[in-house]
């Protein structure tokens, strides 16, 4: 188990998120996509150009920016575990 | 055209309340859940549809039929994820349902639609809605879908978890409609919020998700399997190398049909309504009655008529796009890009839409959070290649470019002219995007937080609703404001009576401005052709087709012939470029001014539009004058 940042989280792995650190609004709205505090991401792809990268939670794919992604720290499992 | 698509939005005025009735109903849910969809069930109405987030950005209001009482007024709400958001859209919703919308009826009833398949999430929006205090009918939509992909909810559990009425549906096939109409049916109780119904701690996301959480393993909701399809489908669309590819070839694929299947289409249509307007004027014998109905009205009304397969195809091929899901992706793969010019991907869905039309692309930005993001999106939308611009673009390219080909029989010269056209606007924008962004609208960029659906197949149903509104609407802006206009512009132009065109009221005003015009390549007849197209920039080519008709010497010519009789090549290709940059549209002007809530706004991009136009034409017209 190790602490990161969700921007760093690579393809294919899983994470439960820890804390966000983004300004009220952003986090407010993150929150209610579902990012909230341990909830289960699973990095599910970038985009073709690298960035932005699609977010698996809640059984429900959400695409945010690096910029953006690491604001958000996560707590990852052992390597590759699902 | 100027509002050819401007969205359905159908005034009711406020039924008088009766004491115990239900009078207005709510539709509320997060984006996507399908409130649309089940907001045209229930009220037969036609709005816009679309598998991705945030379309629907206006409040639209229907009387229901066929399910419920018909005297019932609906009100579809934008989708919002809790009542405590920044954006328009959740504000717009907060502010109807609170009842302090002006002008809008204050709704006696909600009914909540939640996506059945990520129905633990969803349900967090249900605590805000049931702490109003309104009768409540929750409805699980996409029941069927969550059913055939093993996911599991005791409704029963969930309502008396709720203290409300919950019922499965589908608004796409129609099942499960029946519990509404008995909720609607029956008569409204004084509400009294159910004491066993315990609402977590207001605004706190936290405490939302929590209570989401229990209720979702109390009531043993069992989350479908997410669809292996859309994540197989994406690692392709999506792909390193085959995501781009595609990407391009779908935008280039809609050009190609919207010209190479539209163009034959529209060429056959015109031939059409020629041939049925000539068989009408040999009715009317020669007098000036037939002069005014084939010369001016005819001709104004189906020069612009002809376009209709072409827009149809158009608003086929972004319909497709926005209901299958695919729009979404298409921001993802373009917000690297959007994000260079200080915009983001959000952006391009928008811009997209403004291919078609400024104004809905205007009204759809909404859906980007951040204020200065949006009106730097609403400034550059313009310079997209509307339809309108299509009629005068078409014309003065087959009347002036010779159709060689460059890339075998498959692109040829006028496909080129037309495509650099398309280019020309788009860079238009980005460079008014760029110097926006590092001007007057510079801001931190909003952050980027896009949902990605999962594909569906779009239904016939809900396309050719579409196309069926599209269509309308811009029949009915070539049936009343070109009508109107080609009317006005007969009778100028045969005042007095028995004088030739130079001398007629019309022939006066395109001569007084005729020195402004004169060395961007035009003559009088066209001055008077962009006086008109002020209003939308179509009514051009109605414009010039009644001011040729009018004349004796070209009277006998087509439109195009008369055009080559009258334009040098360089003073035609300056009028298509003086198109693709000038704000002619008082639509988009309007829409400017409502959703920027100040005239400064439209004004500016009305001034800044119209100076770029008239150098860039300039400049045309003198260097082809120079090199050809």
């Amino acid at each position: 188990m190790s602490l990161k940042a969700l921007s760093e989280l690579k393809i294919g792995h899983t994470a439960t998120v820890e804390e966000l650190k983004l300004p009220d609004e952003v986090q407010h709205h993150l929150m209610h996509m579902g990012f909230t505090p341990e909830a289960l991401v699973l990095a599910v792809r970038r985009a073709p150009t690298g960035d932005p990268t699609v977010y698996a939670v809640d059984g429900m794919e959400v695409a945010l920016r690096r910029e953006t992604a690491r604001w958000i720290s996560v707590r990852e499992f052992e390597e590759g575990s699902r | 055209m100027s509002d050819c698509c401007a969205t359905a939005t159908i005034e009711i005025a406020p039924t008088p309340r009766v004491a115990g009735k239900i009078q207005t109903v709510a539709l509320v849910g997060p984006p996507n859940s399908g409130k649309s969809t089940l907001f045209n069930r229930l009220t037969g109405l036609r709005q816009k549809v679309a598998n991705y987030p945030g379309v629907t950005v206006e409040q639209h209001y229907g009387k229901l039929s066929g399910v419920g009482r018909g005297d019932l007024t609906l009100i579809d709400l934008p989708g919002i994820y809790s009542l405590n958001t920044s954006s328009e859209d959740a504000r717009v919703a907060v502010d109807v349902l609170h009842g302090r919308m002006p002008g809008a009826p204050v709704p006696d009833a909600v009914l909540l639609v939640l996506d059945s398949l990520h129905l633990q999430r969803q349900l967090m929006l249900a605590a805000p809605i049931l702490a109003l205090g309104l009768p409540t009918l929750v409805l699980l939509n996409m029941s069927d879908l969550m059913e055939t992909r093993g996911g599991e909810v005791d409704t029963l559990a969930l309502a008396r978890e709720l203290g409300v009425p919950v019922a499965k549906i589908s608004a796409a096939r129609g099942t499960g409609l029946d519990s509404i109409r008995h909720f609607l049916d029956k008569k409204s109780e004084p509400v009294t919020v159910k004491p066993r119904l315990e609402l977590p701690v207001m605004g706190n996301p936290r405490s939302y998700r929590q209570w989401a959480t229990g209720i979702s393993t109390r009531t043993k909701y069992k989350a479908p399997l997410s669809s292996e399809w859309t994540r197989k489908i994406d690692s392709v669309l999506l792909g390193r190398i085959t995501g781009p590819l595609l990407f391009l070839a779908v935008v280039f694929g809609v050009f190609q049909i919207v010209f190479s299947v539209g163009l034959p289409v529209s060429n056959a249509f015109q031939t059409v309504l020629t041939g049925a307007g000539s068989k009408v004027g040999l009715l009317l014998g020669n007098g000036w009655l037939e002069s005014l109905l084939i010369d001016g009205v005819w001709k104004g009304v189906s020069s612009v008529l002809v376009f209709l397969p072409q827009i149809l195809l158009l608003f086929l091929f972004v319909g497709v796009l926005e209901d299958s899901g695919y729009l979404a992706r298409a921001a993802l793969i373009a917000d690297r890009v959007m994000r260079a010019i200080g915009l983001n991907g959000k952006a391009f869905i928008p811009l997209l839409s403004a291919y078609a039309c400024a104004v809905p692309a205007i009204m759809a930005t909404r859906t980007i959070e951040n204020k200065r993001d949006r009106f730097a999106t609403i400034l550059v939308a313009p310079f997209m290649t509307c339809s309108a611009r299509l009629p005068i673009y078409m014309l003065m390219i087959a009347a002036f470019i010779p159709n060689k080909p460059l890339l075998g029989s498959f692109f040829g010269l006028q496909a080129a002219v037309m495509l650099s056209l398309y280019v020309l606007g788009f860079l238009a924008a980005l460079a008014t995007a760029r110097l926006l962004k590092s001007s007057i609208l510079k801001a931190s960029s909003a952050p980027f937080i896009l949902e990605l659906p999962q594909y569906r197949v779009p239904t016939v149903r809900s396309l050719s609703l579409r196309l069926i509104d599209r269509g309308k609407v811009f029949v009915k802006q070539a049936g009343t404001v070109i009508l109107c206009v080609t009317l006005v512009l007969w009778v100028l132009s045969h005042i007095p009576f028995h004088a030739d065109l130079p001398q007629s009221i019309i022939g006066h005003v395109g001569q007084w401005i005729e020195p402004i015009i004169k060395p961007l390549g035009f003559n009088w007849k066209i001055g008077i052709g962009l006086l008109s197209s002020v209003i939308a920039r179509e009514v051009i080519v109605g414009t010039l087709g009644t001011l040729y008709g009018a004349d004796p010497a070209t009277q006998s010519l087509s439109l195009q012939a008369a055009l080559r009789h009258d334009l040098t090549l360089g003073g035609a290709m300056a009028l298509v470029v003086f198109f693709a940059f000038a704000m002619q549209c008082t639509s988009t002007l309007a829409i400017v001014k409502r959703e920027t809530n100040s005239w400064r706004w439209p004004a500016l991009q009305f001034a800044y539009m119209s100076v770029l136009a008239y150098i860039a034409a300039l400049a045309t017209n003198v260097l082809i004058s120079h090199f050809f």
